[in-house]
């Protein structure tokens, strides 16, 4: 079954077709990767789903309910929620309150504290909780709105290329930690460049080009399809480890 | 409920802060008992302003919408409730009055505010929107000076003023000298410690998330507009209360008091205090108003130059605010000194760089 599921959605910025008649079904439990390269619409499709855009075409569904119309934070209160391409925090908030914020929509009371602390150590940011969010490194801010997009304990996590940023072992730990939340049942949809992370973490792959669906499937048989790997692996790389 | 007392979103905690605020409250209560009826009065006036800043000092120091109309809502309010003073009548009507004055200020404070919110006005645009607001209400009360200009048998009177209704009483007894004293500190106080529990309650913590990055607080859940319109009609509200108690202290109430001059004034206030604390806004109001009321009755051009000049040096040399800049280095070396508690000074000093931006 299906939680998130867009059908022919199409988004124009004046003469621009960011996103054309694109269809993506994100099914329960997978963690399902959109890839392509610059420029192919990923973002503008987060978006979409989001909320933040509202389609020019097509039709969002989430839970097979339409959600088209709806404002993102409904969307969130329905069980979605997303960390944005550029870090996007509360920067002149300490830390702890920025997870605190995003905490008190599901826990109150002693609850909340606890899920707190589990947090903030579960991000490594337990040492920096009184920072301003914006004094911490890119990479931990990064994590803090993982953290923060965690905290809300979505049944869908969208995340914008959380791995911008990391060195190689951050970007590790960041795909284990996508995949232990996945095993606990939580659906990821995630827009990455890092192929390292896509093939740590992606069961499906669907490749964007030029705001268009272009290719669907396993990460191995999408390498393996030759068009893909012209128009964003380039041909080189395409049996390699690049990305 | 008494642990949102203190918090994140307020500067001052535990023991030291609470026995000066009631050590400063005692000497509020005992003050009448040593000056004569005349300070007493001009202490009323002054307290009168409070509710204004700090509504002013909500709205823009923590929700960051600055509003330029404070002076809007303490008109409709102010000339609301001489209107209803003098159709009710007096006597323990007033009390009315004065409670659905501010809701008029509340009620137009939420159609506006809804307007401006829903309609995606921000930043700039917000304090343009209000202040035009302002303008256009004491444009209006300034032509209303024909006899035709009146509600039941209160008439506005133009730029004369309103006047003939009835200060606030309780039966046959007008609540004035130290008794309205006591009143509006029983109500700041009311209005003070209400405003921190709000500010340090789950509300609070979005009202300065949706300050910081609104895009990110609605993706967290949160329906941005409806914390900022309560936010608007909360600090209104405030601005009304202001208003009804002005023309019940005075008995009278002129378009001056809404044209841009008077607009500008919480502005002053709230920035040199220190918008983003509500005790530092308390306090520095408090100050700028009996500076500016002593002033006055040398010159009165003095002190709006006076004014003037606060708000550059607040500007140029310190843009978190004079009470609260000075207020906080005295804090930090105290919580530094005594405790060595290294969080305690970094969420501090997390507070005053946030207001520096």
């Amino acid at each position: 079954m299906a939680l998130v599921e867009v059908k022919g959605v199409t988004k124009s910025f004046g003469g621009l077709t960011a996103v054309s008649d694109v269809d993506l079904a994100v099914s329960v439990g997978e963690v399902h990767c959109l890839i392509g390269p610059n420029g192919a619409g990923k973002s503008t499709l987060f978006k979409l789903i989001v909320g933040l855009y509202p389609p020019t075409k097509g039709t969002i569904f989430f839970d097979s309910l339409d959600i088209t119309r709806e404002r993102p934070s409904a969307r969130v209160q329905r069980g979605m929620s997303i960390k944005m391409q550029a870090p996007s925090v509360f920067k002149e908030l300490p830390v702890r309150q920025n997870i605190q914020v995003a905490l008190q929509q599901r826990f109150s009371g002693a609850e909340r504290d606890a899920e707190e602390e589990r947090l903030l150590t579960l991000l490594n940011l337990a040492s920096e909780s009184g920072k301003l969010a914006g004094a911490l490194s890119h990479g931990q801010q990064q994590w803090l709105e993982i953290g923060m997009a965690l905290a809300l304990q979505p049944r869908l996590l969208l995340l914008d290329e959380p791995t911008a940023g990391m060195s190689p072992e951050e970007t590790f730990q960041t795909g284990e930690l996508v995949k232990s939340f996945n095993a606990e049942g939580m659906t990821v949809l995630a827009v990455e460049h890092d192929m390292a992370f896509v093939r740590q973490v992606a069961q499906r792959v669907t490749v964007l080009h030029l705001g268009k669906t272009f290719a669907r499937g396993s990460l191995e048989s999408i390498l393996e399809d030759e068009k893909v790997a012209e128009i964003y692996l380039g041909r080189t790389q395409a049996h390699g480890h690049g990305h | 409920m008494l642990k949102l007392l203190d918090g994140a979103q307020t500067l001052g905690k535990g023991w030291t802060f609470w026995s000066c605020f009631l050590i400063v409250l005692a000497a509020a209560l005992i003050y009448p008992a040593f000056a004569d009826s005349y300070d007493v009065g001009n202490f009323s006036y002054f307290l009168i302003w409070i509710f204004m800043a700090l509504g002013l000092c909500l709205m823009w120091g923590y929700g960051g919408m600055l509003s330029f109309g404070q002076t809007f809502f303490f008109g409709i309010s102010g000339y609301g409730y001489g209107v209803l003073a003098i159709n009710m009548g007096g006597g323990s009507t007033t009390i009315a009055a004065l409670a659905l004055a501010v809701v008029m200020a509340m009620i137009a404070a939420g159609i506006l505010g809804y307007f401006m919110i829903w309609g995606g006005i921000n930043g700039i645009f917000f304090g343009i929107v209000t202040l035009s607001a302002t303008l256009v209400l004491a444009f209006f009360l300034g032509q209303t000076a024909g006899p035709e200009w009146h509600i039941g048998p209160a008439r506005l009177n133009g730029f004369n003023g309103m006047k003939g209704m009835d200060p606030l009483a309780v039966g046959d007894t007008y609540i004035e000298g130290s008794a309205l004293y006591y009143v509006m500190v029983a109500l700041i106080v009311v209005v003070y410690i209400g405003l921190r529990m709000l500010l340090n309650s789950r509300i609070g913590n979005v009202i300065v998330a949706v300050r910081e990055n609104p895009q990110r607080a609605e993706m967290l859940g949160y329906d941005v507009r409806k914390y900022q319109l309560l936010t608007f009609v909360i600090g209104s509200a405030l601005a009304g209360l202001s208003g009804a108690l002005y023309t019940s202290w005075g008995q009278f109430i002129t378009p001056s008091s809404i044209g841009l001059p008077a607009a500008a004034m919480p502005i002053v206030w709230v920035a040199f205090s220190g918008r983003s604390d509500l005790t530092a806004t308390l306090v520095g109001s408090f100050l700028l108003l009996f500076a500016f009321q002593t002033i006055t009755v040398y010159s009165q051009q003095m002190a709006l130059i006076l004014m003037g000049g606060l708000l550059l040096a607040t500007v140029m040399l310190a843009p978190q605010g004079f009470v609260l800049g000075i207020g906080k280095l005295v804090v930090d070396r105290w919580t530094g000194h005594r405790r060595g508690d290294t969080n305690a000074v970094m969420a501090d000093t997390a507070r005053l760089q946030s207001d520096e931006t």
